[in-house]
């Protein structure tokens, strides 16, 4: 596989901490994330998972500490136009057809690896190019928004339980998309209460236990 | 950026004529105002047609904030606001983007409309150029003016109240100088002032308006 990603990249935190209505979601939280690795947090519900991908997205602000990107903060970097999320919501337009949504997807990004029938071909969904997507179920949909990552140039991807309402073929295909993207240098930080069957020496894990 | 530009104002124009029945809501509602007016008032033609302007303005004021809401919501609801959040393209102009295409599919409707309802109101002759020409520039006014305060309520769930409260104040102006310019050139005055200051709005509300709707949007995100 050849390396698409000649530089080498890094998405570290500092420090960072987290509160929720005056609760104390995280603290003190570090990590470093580098080409070819993954980034799985654990935790229970409510633990914080979900409001870590927030703030790492620059949807929430940390209440202490700072994510850098290669060195950078994330304001001051080209972070925005080298990562992609996939969060619950799956960001696509029920009224449009499936196309649209990756055209416009693509419009909002940078043309990646994949063209947009690639991508379809990639995640099972060719011949659905004219469909509604409100017509799609929910695990084609899940597909559709995993589609996403596949056609605009991205090196990290942040997902958000991407596993959830896929069946067993879609599972493994998205295991193998992450493969993939992996060994072909790219980074992934996601949260999953699916066992992950990539291999042990890419995974990092922190586990968002409650501190109090 | 360009290209980001007008796929969003596409997205959202092929929205609007997939989800026709949304889209003409506010129209109709600005028909359905002005009409009952005179069924309201009855037969007085003079005092209705004194009251023209007015019933004009306030139905079309009404009728854009109706359209308002409708501006983020769906994008908030389904994830694509995420989306326009972080894309590399400055959040700004694809904001901008969203503002032209609710204009024209909730303001051009209202300039095709009203100078027919004026009509229907027996709004003088020599004011219809007068009321086009300040619903061309009002209608922009509106939404760029209420897309900030839909992106500072978009994350309430009962936001349409505090909308209200936030946006028709800094509607007044616009109001003022609109219906007064109508109202003078009815009665044969010159009105190249109100025009000049409803410009200047407009051009100050182009430039201003997208940088703190985005901003806001940002806020309710988190």
């Amino acid at each position: 596989m050849p390396d698409h990603f000649s530089t080498r990249q890094s998405l570290q935190a500092r420090n960072l901490s987290c509160f929720r209505d005056d609760r104390l979601l995280f603290e003190g939280l570090d990590f470093t994330l580098e080409n070819s690795q993954v980034l799985l947090l654990e935790g229970k519900n409510g633990s914080g998972k979900t409001s870590l991908l927030r703030i790492i997205c620059g949807f929430r602000e940390q209440d202490d500490g700072e994510i850098l990107w290669c060195g950078n903060a994330i304001e001051d970097s080209d972070f925005f136009a080298q990562m992609a999320y996939v969060g619950h919501l799956d960001g696509v337009k029920k009224e449009l057809t499936v196309t649209e949504n990756l055209k416009t997807a693509l419009a909002l990004g940078r043309p990646g690896k994949y063209s947009l029938d690639q991508a379809l071909e990639k995640v099972h969904l060719a011949g659905y190019d004219n469909s509604l997507v409100q017509s799609l179920s929910a695990g084609q949909k899940r597909r559709l928004s995993l589609a996403r990552l596949l056609i605009s140039s991205n090196t990290l991807w942040i997902l958000d339980e991407p596993f959830t309402s896929l069946d067993k073929d879609g599972i493994s295909l998205i295991e193998s998309l992450m493969h993939e993207h992996i060994t072909a240098g790219g980074m992934i930080i996601l949260t999953s209460h699916h066992d992950l069957v990539l291999h042990e020496s890419y995974v990092q894990k922190i586990n968002l236990s409650p501190c109090h | 950026m360009i290209s980001a530009f007008f796929a969003i104002v596409r997205r959202d124009l092929i929205l609007a004529v997939r989800l026709r029945a949304e889209a003409v809501n506010p129209v109709f509602f600005f028909i359905l105002v002005v009409t009952l007016f005179p069924l309201g008032i009855g037969a007085e033609t003079k005092l209705l047609q004194t009251m023209a302007t007015g019933i004009i303005w306030v139905s079309a004021l009404r009728a854009a904030m109706l359209s308002l809401d409708s501006l983020f919501r769906s994008d908030f609801d389904d994830g694509s606001l995420e989306q326009l959040l972080l894309s590399p393209h400055p959040l700004t102009i694809l904001v901008f983007a969203k503002i032209i295409a609710h204009w024209l599919v909730t303001g051009l409707p209202l300039l095709i409309v009203a100078p027919l309802l004026a009509v229907f109101l027996g709004l003088p002759q020599q004011a219809l150029g007068t009321l086009l020409i300040t619903l061309v520039l009002v209608t922009p006014v509106l939404s760029l003016i209420g897309s900030i305060g839909v992106a500072l309520t978009v994350g309430l769930r009962r936001g349409g109240m505090i909308l209200s409260l936030l946006v028709l104040p800094l509607y007044v102006p616009v109001l003022i100088f609109a219906s007064n310019a109508v109202a003078m050139a009815g009665n044969g005055y010159a009105v190249d002032a109100q025009i000049n200051i409803l410009i200047a709005i407009l051009l100050l509300s182009v430039v201003l308006a997208p940088l703190p709707a985005a901003a806001a949007l940002k806020m309710s995100m988190s």
